[in-house]
């Protein structure tokens, strides 16, 4: 015969031990004890910049590096300051954030988005990077906006300009400064039809993918609804460098404006291409043929040479711009490297400026908070004029800028005019029109 | 039926750079009997030769002026300093002919760059299997092109044509069609000649002088030649740096059609390689044959007509072209039986 010794303060004991046990490692990985994860300690906090450091970027991510090395520098009450001084928050005063020194990690995304998430996931699990920022793609941006959801750690995005970014595939969790294809429709369709006229047909050769697409569609519906046609839309291969076969037969097809929905060097060549086969002095249905370019960048413009002269764009940002905030940017740029920032810059400087902004008037890391601070917030002083983040889908809405291929540049970063200051009002559009879920905040614990 | 014309240039012209690269490929692999992976890698080498003769005449010199920049600093005025040598107008225009100046610039910078990569590194893997010859042509390419990226960067870097042939010509009305039906860049023309001319003077090379006779007929029986006292290594070894000469001179040249990047090599290699396979190994005049067939039907194949019913015809023409004529003909074009087959 046996007996069983069980008793009730036994079961309760043996409970609270194994309850105590199994959720141990829950309570050690929720960053600190704090509720959210990679809590910074008391001196420092540590940011992690996922840029393009190897492969076809390479020179877009070293001068996102750049500006985000100025930023931190900003940060921490070096240099002149830059955009603290113009930043109509006025909350950072250079002592680091909420008084702890900025710190940094970097990742190199190869701008393949498997590698950009392996480098994030990297800085989040092995560095404790309390926020990701960076990227020069569309297809690395949304892959690792995904994964800092899934590791509650906020995602202040860099340069993508795919609509997806904060349609689609908006999270939470993720935050785009960068403007985007939509917008960049909406402002150059009137400058196009002021400059070009309403009766014109247009030949789209569009890369082929996730931001090719975007951006086709985006131009093509601004332009027909003003009276354009579109005679003919061909996807051309990411990977293709030869554009001939492509633009060869764009003269004889009816058309008399050919819109290049490239990117990089897809840009670099197509452009190259349409100009050699006499595009830009060619004449169709009695007009002067003409070239479009939706989304330029200033490597871009340097790798195309002469080829842009003329050719209408648009742009985030441009370190020509007059007012306070980008001068002040362009000169500790200018300062600290010996030439003036890119968009890519700019766009990496103020999105670190205004997580730690966040941060401060939130008063705490934790990305739930961070991510409240800034839904629909409304700045000022950071380049391109009064700015909103809208709290619906985490997507900036400000001035967007139209510019032309200069045609007497006075040096080798002086290749494009800024033609138009479009306002923000013309360029924001409801919310939900590209679909997806914002989902909840993720705090990662 | 312009159209057609037009693609069937367009096929030429691509055909050009495929037939050039796929000729040193062969020449190399008939003679050494290695598969050089490195050969995508010569070809970008020979662009950025265009690129540093470029940078080179138009290397600023501080005039001794000061002007403030828009950033607030204050940087030297500076000019080339080919204008204090030539003056402004002279210098302008050797800076303008950088591209065909370069011809000449990359010739010996080309033969020794061969043969410093066939005699530092390939001979010692001319007994060792295909797949070792793979694997170190293969990583040398990308040792050379993570070379040029460190020093030229990632990014683009624009190579105009001289201004004289910026530009393009009513080809349509030369062959009596209607004015501006056909219009073709003056430049593409110019690579397709300049190809046409190199090819022909590498088979008259090889074919009417002593030196290729010799080397032919070391690649049909290289112990026999040895045996005749002849020292056919050295030979070999000026044909690697000849074929890396023309795999050059075909980067070169192609500048003002694509901007050069340190990856161009490699955006040519694979395709290079269907050539030399699709010609017939060890044939010269299959690799030639082969790259203008498979430049002119990748033409066509990118053709909206064509993509409408056929979509992404564009990205598999050439290795279906391939298949079929492999299938067909599994020597390739102009292969022989008993060449390069163990």
């Amino acid at each position: 015969m046996s007996k069983t010794n069980v008793t009730r303060r036994g079961v309760l004991k043996t409970g609270a031990v194994a309850g105590a046990g199994l959720a141990l490692p829950t309570y050690l990985a929720a960053g600190g004890h704090s509720g959210f994860a990679n809590a910074p300690g008391d001196s420092s906090v540590t940011l992690g910049f996922n840029v393009p450091q190897t492969g076809p970027y390479a020179d877009e991510g070293a001068d996102e590096l750049r500006a985000y090395e100025l930023a931190v520098e900003h940060l921490n009450g070096g240099g002149d300051g830059g955009m603290l001084s113009t930043f109509s928050s006025q909350e950072l005063s250079g002592n680091g954030i909420l008084g702890r020194k900025v710190e940094y990690v970097t990742g190199d995304t190869q701008t393949k988005p498997d590698a950009a998430r392996a480098s994030a996931r990297s800085m989040i699990e092995k560095d404790g990077a309390i926020m990701i920022t960076g990227g020069s793609s569309s297809g690395v941006a949304v892959a690792v906006q995904a994964l800092c959801q899934e590791a509650g750690i906020i995602f202040m995005a860099g340069l993508t300009h795919s609509n997806d970014t904060t349609g689609k595939d908006k999270k939470a969790n993720g935050f785009r400064h960068f403007f985007n294809s939509y917008m960049s429709g909406a402002a150059l369709a009137p400058i196009l039809a002021a400059n070009y006229g309403t009766s014109r047909k247009a030949y789209h050769l569009t890369a082929d993918y996730n931001w090719g697409y975007t951006t086709e569609e985006a131009v093509r519906t601004s332009t027909e609804a003003m009276g354009w046609e579109t005679v003919a839309a061909v996807k051309t291969p990411l990977a293709q460098t030869d554009f001939s076969s492509y633009v060869a037969p764009v003269l004889n097809s009816g058309a008399d404006v050919l819109v290049l929905n490239h990117y990089g060097g897809n840009m670099v060549n197509s452009l190259t291409s349409a100009v050699q086969f006499g595009l830009r002095t060619a004449q169709a249905n009695g007009q002067d043929f003409q070239i479009v370019v939706p989304l330029y960048s200033r490597l871009m413009a340097k790798g195309a040479g002469a080829n842009v002269k003329g050719i209408f764009g648009s742009t985030n940002w441009h370190w020509s711009l007059p007012d306070a905030g980008s001068q002040a940017f362009t000169r500790s740029f200018g300062t600290k490297y010996g030439f003036p920032p890119s968009q890519a810059a700019h766009t990496c400087y103020v999105q670190t400026l205004l997580y730690a902004d966040a941060v401060t008037r939130a008063g705490s890391f934790n990305p739930c908070a961070v991510g409240e601070a800034l839904e629909g917030f409304q700045f000022d002083g950071l380049g391109n004029g009064p700015t909103l983040y809208r709290a619906e889908d985490h997507q900036c809405f400000k001035d967007v800028l139209v510019v032309k291929g200069k045609e007497n540049p006075d040096n080798e970063f002086d290749l494009l005019e800024i033609v138009e200051v479009t306002p923000a009002a013309q360029v924001t559009y409801d919310a939900s029109i590209f679909g997806g879920e914002l989902g909840s905040c993720n705090p990662g614990a | 039926m312009d159209q057609f014309i037009l693609q069937i240039l367009n096929g030429l012209d691509k055909g050009s750079a495929y037939a050039l690269i796929a000729l040193g490929l062969t020449l190399i692999f008939g003679t050494l009997g290695v598969v050089n992976f490195a050969h995508g890698a010569l070809f970008m080498l020979g662009a950025f030769c265009t690129v540093t003769l470029s940078r080179f005449l138009s290397f600023e010199v501080d005039t001794g002026e000061v002007m403030k920049t828009a950033w607030g600093t204050e940087n030297p005025v500076t000019e080339p300093w080919i204008y204090g040598t030539l003056g402004e107008v002279t210098g302008q225009t050797v800076i303008d002919w950088a591209v065909p100046l370069s011809i000449l610039f990359s010739i010996p910078v080309m033969i020794g760059i061969g043969v410093l990569m066939e005699r530092g590194l390939i001979k010692h893997f001319y007994k060792r299997p295909h797949a070792d010859q793979i694997l170190v042509t293969f990583g040398l390419a990308i040792v050379l092109q993570e070379i040029i990226k460190y020093y030229f960067g990632a990014n683009q870097i624009a190579t105009p044509a001289p201004a004289a042939f910026v530009g393009s010509f009513d080809f349509g009305s030369l062959i009596g069609f209607d004015a501006n039906s056909i219009i073709y860049p003056y430049w593409r023309i110019i690579y397709f000649c300049f190809s046409l001319v190199l090819i022909a003077a590498v088979f008259a090379f090889l074919q009417f002088t002593t030196f290729g006779m010799v080397v032919r007929a070391g690649m049909s029986d290289r112990e026999t030649v040895g045996l005749l006292g002849i020292n056919i290594d050295r030979r070999f070894t000026i044909m690697f740096g000849i074929a890396a000469a023309v795999a050059g001179l075909a980067g070169v040249m192609y500048t003002p059609i694509v901007s050069p990047n340190y990856h161009m090599g490699m955006d040519f290699l694979v395709i290079s390689f269907v050539v030399v396979v699709v010609g017939g190994m060890g044939s010269l005049g299959g690799a030639v044959l082969a790259g203008f067939i498979l430049g002119t039907l990748e033409s066509f194949a990118s053709m909206q007509f064509v993509l409408e019913r056929l979509p992404g015809i564009n990205q598999i023409v050439i290795y279906l072209a391939a298949i079929v004529i492999l299938l067909t003909r599994p020597r390739g074009l102009l292969g022989r039986k008993g060449v390069m087959e163990d």
